[in-house]
C-alpha cells in the first residue's frame, strides 16, 4: 500500500499489466522518452523497450487506427491521445471502425483496446486542452466510456479496461492528476466497468457526479450537512457508458430529490440522460424536478475565466437548496 | 552553400510484362507455373461473371447497392495471389475478386449485399478483414496488423487495398508514414481505376503518378500496368518478399480502369465519354491473359467455354444458398442487437425486448413514411429511390 497520485496510480496499472501480459503495448505522442506530457507513462519505455512503448509520429488518426489493427493482430494496445480535445482527428476511426468492428465482423474480431485521454478544465491550459466532450463517445454504440474520480479507482478501472474484450475510452480528469494522494494497494485490484458507487451516504437528496466534479460535489454535500443539516447521498458514476442507473435510481427512490453535475455543456449531456432515466423508472418517487448543474452550451472559456464556467460547490449547494425547497 | 540541390527524388519504376496483344516481356516476367496461371485466370473470370450476376440481381431489386469491379480483375488477382493463405488481407469495398480468391463464399457476399450483417462474417480460417466503406481508413488497420505480426515474430504480411481517391485522404498519408517509421510488413495496393465516383484521376492530384507519393515517406513505390496480370503479380511478389524478409512496406500503383459504375447508384454518363470506356475495353485484363494463355496452348476456346459453364453453375448454386440464408435471416430482425459487445449488456437486452414487443404488435413496416406524390410507389420506383439515396450518401471511392 502506497499513497499515490492519479498519475502514479495509472502508471502502476499499466506497469503491472505489461509485466504480466506481453500483448499489452502503449503508443502515443511523447509517451516513451518523455514519459507522457503528464508523466503517466513515465519509466515504462526503460522497463519495456521501444517495441512496447511506442513514441508515434504526430497523427491521432494513425495512432487510433493502427491501434485497431494491432488489436486485430492479437495485441492489447493502450493508446494515448495527448488531450481529448485532439481526439477528433481520430473520431472517424472510433466511430466508423473501432465501435463497429465486432458487430461488422459478426463476432469474428473483437477490439480489446483502450484509448486514454486527459479531459476537462481546471489546469489553466490553452484552447482545446480543457474540453469535456464525453458525450461524443458515450453516444456511439459499441464503445464503453470510463471516467475515474480518484487514484485508487483510476488504477482499478484502467486495469479492467485493459482486460476488457471490447474498446474502452478512458477519460482521465486531468485536474485530479496530482491534486490528491490516496492509498493504492500494491496487489492488483480491479473494479467492474459499468458500476457506479455510493461515494457518500445520505437520506435527504441525491447528488450525481463523476470525474473532477466528484470532489466539488462531495464538498457541497459537506456544506449542506454543516449549514442546512441536510444529508446528501453522492453517487460517483465511474462509467458513463454503459450507464449504471441502479444506484442513483435506488437513491432517488429514497430521497425523492436529485441534482446532477457535469462540466460538459448542458444540452444533450449526461445529466439529461440521468433525468430521463429517473422519469422513466422513478417518476412517482420524485418530490422535485431534477436539477442540472453543468457547463453552459458554450466553449469552455480561456483559462482566466474557466473557474467561472466550471460547476463548483457553491452552485451545487444552491441547486440542492432549490431542489429541497421546491 | 546557401542554395543548392538536395537529391530526394528517386527513379520510379514502371512495370508492364504482358502487352495488349498478349506478348510477353521474357526478361521481366515473373516465375509462375501454368497451373497457377490457370488458377488466376479462373479467379478473374469467376469474379467477372459473379460481378455481372450481382449487377443483374441488383437491377432486379434482389440485392442492394454495391461497387462492381469490372476491369480490375488483374489488379486484384495479381496482387492477392502473391500473398500466402496465412497472410492478412485488409480490403476496401471493391475487392470482390480478391475476396473470392481468399475463399470468401459467394453466398456470403450475396447475403451481405442483400442487407444482412450475417453475410459479412469472414470464415474463421481466413485472415481477412470485412469490407471497409469509409475511403482510405482501412490502411491504418493494415499498419497495425503488420506491427502485431512483426511484434509476435509471425512470418506474415498484411496487404491492403484502396483507390486513387483514397490517396487524397489524410489516413493514406498517415498509414504510409507509420508503416515506414515502424518498418511494418505492409503492402499498399492502390487500384488507380481513374475515377473517384465522378472525379477523374487528373483532378485528384497534380502528382504525375500516385506511386511517387511513396518517395516522400521513404517507402519503395512502383507503378504497374494494372490490367497486366503478370506485371501486377511480379510487382506484388517483390513487395511481399520485401515485407516478409525486410519488414518494409511498398506502395504499388496499379493503373487500371473501372469499366462499370462506381456503385449501382451511379450514372457514369454524367462524367465520362463512351469512347473512353471503349478504349479501355480494348485493354481488358481478361482478354489479355486469355490471348497469352491461348498463344501458349495453356487454354483454348473449348476449355474456356467449359470453364464458363462451370462458373455459371457455381454462381447459381451460391445464389440458391444465399436465398435460403436470406429467407432464414429475414425472420430474425432482432439479430441487429447481436455482436455489439462480447457480452450483450442488460440495457441492450431491455431495448431488444422492447423492440420485440413493438414488432410483435405490428411495428417495423415503416408506416408513416411519406411516398412520392402521396401515393404508394410501386416496387420499381421504390428501388430507384433507395438507389438515389445511396448515391447521395455514398462514399467517394
Amino acid at each position: 500500500m502506497a499513497k499515490l497520485t492519479m498519475v502514479q496510480a495509472l502508471n502502476l496499472a499499466m506497469r503491472q499489466e505489461m509485466e504480466k501480459d506481453e500483448d499489452v503495448v502503449l503508443l502515443g505522442e511523447d509517451v516513451g522518452v518523455d514519459g507522457g506530457i503528464f508523466r503517466v507513462t513515465d519509466g515504462l519505455l526503460e522497463e519495456f523497450g521501444e517495441t512496447r512503448v511506442i513514441d508515434t509520429p504526430l497523427a491521432e488518426s494513425a495512432i487510433v487506427g493502427s491501434s485497431l489493427g494491432m488489436a486485430l493482430g492479437g495485441l492489447k494496445p493502450i493508446c494515448e491521445m495527448q488531450f481529448s480535445g485532439f481526439s477528433y482527428l481520430a473520431f472517424h476511426q472510433f466511430e466508423s471502425h473501432i465501435a463497429r468492428y465486432r458487430w461488422r465482423s459478426q463476432g469474428r474480431y473483437g477490439v480489446p483496446m483502450v484509448a486514454r485521454m486527459p479531459y476537462g478544465g481546471g489546469v489553466r491550459a490553452l484552447e482545446h486542452h480543457s474540453e469535456s466532450r464525453e458525450v461524443y463517445y458515450a453516444h456511439t454504440p459499441g464503445l464503453k466510456l470510463v471516467i475515474p474520480s480518484g487514484p485508487r479507482n483510476a488504477r482499478a478501472l484502467l486495469l479492467s479496461a485493459i482486460r476488457d474484450p471490447d474498446p474502452v475510452i478512458f477519460f482521465e480528469p486531468k485536474a485530479l492528476y496530482r491534486a490528491v494522494r490516496e492509498e493504492v494497494p500494491d496487489d492488483e485490484e480491479t473494479l467492474p466497468i459499468g458500476e457506479s458507487r455510493v461515494a457518500r451516504e445520505g437520506d435527504d437528496i441525491t447528488l450525481v457526479a463523476y470525474g473532477a466534479m466528484l470532489a466539488r460535489t462531495l464538498q457541497a454535500a459537506e456544506t449542506l450537512a454543516d449549514e442546512d443539516g441536510v444529508e446528501a447521498e453522492v453517487i460517483d458514476l465511474l462509467t458513463i457508458q454503459p450507464l449504471d442507473d441502479s444506484k442513483f435510481s435506488e437513491s432517488v427512490r429514497k430521497t425523492g430529490r436529485c441534482v446532477t453535475v457535469h462540466e460538459a455543456p448542458r444540452s444533450f449531456g449526461p445529466a439529461g440522460e440521468i433525468a430521463a432515466r429517473l422519469m422513466e423508472r422513478s417518476f412517482l418517487y420524485l418530490e422535485a424536478p431534477v436539477e442540472r448543474v453543468t457547463g453552459a452550451d458554450i466553449h469552455i472559456p480561456y483559462f482566466a475565466r474557466e473557474q467561472a464556467y466550471l460547476p463548483d460547490a457553491e452552485r451545487i449547494v444552491a441547486a440542492a437548496r432549490r431542489t429541497l425547497d421546491f | 552553400m546557401p542554395r543548392g540541390q538536395i537529391n530526394v527524388a528517386r527513379e520510379l519504376e514502371y512495370l508492364s510484362v504482358l502487352d495488349e496483344d498478349g506478348k510477353l516481356d521474357e526478361e521481366h516476367a515473373p516465375e509462375v507455373s501454368d497451373d497457377d496461371l490457370k488458377a488466376m485466370h479462373r479467379a478473374m473470370l469467376l469474379a467477372r461473371r459473379f460481378d455481372e450476376r450481382m449487377l443483374n440481381l441488383q437491377r432486379q431489386g434482389r440485392i442492394g447497392t454495391f461497387g462492381p469491379l469490372k476491369g480490375q480483375e488483374a489488379a486484384q488477382i495479381g496482387t492477392v495471389a502473391a500473398i500466402g493463405d496465412n497472410d492478412w488481407l485488409i480490403p476496401s469495398y471493391r475487392e470482390t475478386a480478391a475476396a473470392l480468391w481468399r475463399g470468401t463464399p459467394m453466398s456470403g457476399l450475396l447475403v451481405y449485399n442483400a442487407g444482412y450483417n450475417e453475410g459479412g462474417r469472414i470464415p474463421d480460417e481466413q485472415n481477412d478483414t470485412p469490407i471497409a466503406i469509409p475511403v482510405g481508413t482501412q490502411m491504418l488497420h493494415a499498419v497495425g496488423v503488420a506491427y502485431a505480426l512483426k511484434y509476435k515474430g509471425e512470418d506474415k504480411v498484411a496487404m491492403t487495398y484502396f483507390g486513387d481517391g483514397a490517396t487524397s485522404q489524410g489516413d493514406f498519408h498517415e498509414a504510409m508514414n507509420f508503416a515506414a517509421v515502424y518498418e511494418t510488413p505492409t503492402v499498399f495496393v492502390c487500384q488507380n481505376n481513374q475515377y473517384a465516383i465522378s472525379l477523374p484521376r487528373a483532378k485528384q492530384t497534380q502528382s504525375a503518378t500516385l506511386a511517387q507519393k511513396a518517395v516522400a515517406y521513404g517507402v519503395p513505390g512502383i507503378q504497374v500496368d494494372g490490367n497486366d496480370l503478370l506485371g501486377v503479380y511480379a510487382a506484388a511478389t517483390e513487395a511481399v518478399k520485401r515485407a516478409r524478409d525486410e519488414h518494409r512496406p511498398t506502395l504499388i500503383e496499379c493503373v487500371t480502369y473501372r469499366m462499370e459504375v462506381h456503385t449501382t447508384a451511379d450514372d457514369p454518363t454524367r462524367y465520362r465519354e463512351d469512347e473512353e470506356v471503349e478504349r479501355w475495353a480494348k485493354r481488358d485484363p481478361i482478354d489479355r491473359i486469355q490471348r497469352y494463355l491461348k498463344q501458349r496452348d495453356v487454354l483454348d476456346d473449348d476449355a474456356i467455354e467449359e470453364l464458363e459453364s462451370e462458373l455459371k453453375e457455381e454462381i447459381e448454386t451460391a445464389w440458391s444458398q444465399a436465398q435460403e440464408a436470406i429467407e432464414k435471416y429475414g425472420d430474425d430482425p432482432l439479430h441487429m442487437f447481436e455482436h455489439l459487445f462480447a457480452e450483450t449488456p442488460p440495457y441492450l437486452e431491455e431495448q431488444r425486448e422492447a423492440l420485440a414487443k413493438a414488432l410483435e404488435a405490428g411495428a417495423g413496416k415503416g408506416t408513416g413514411q411519406p411516398q412520392a406524390n402521396g401515393e404508394e410507389a410501386d416496387d420499381e420506383e421504390a428501388d430507384e429511390e433507395t438507389d438515389e439515396e445511396a448515391g447521395e450518401n455514398g462514399d467517394n471511392g
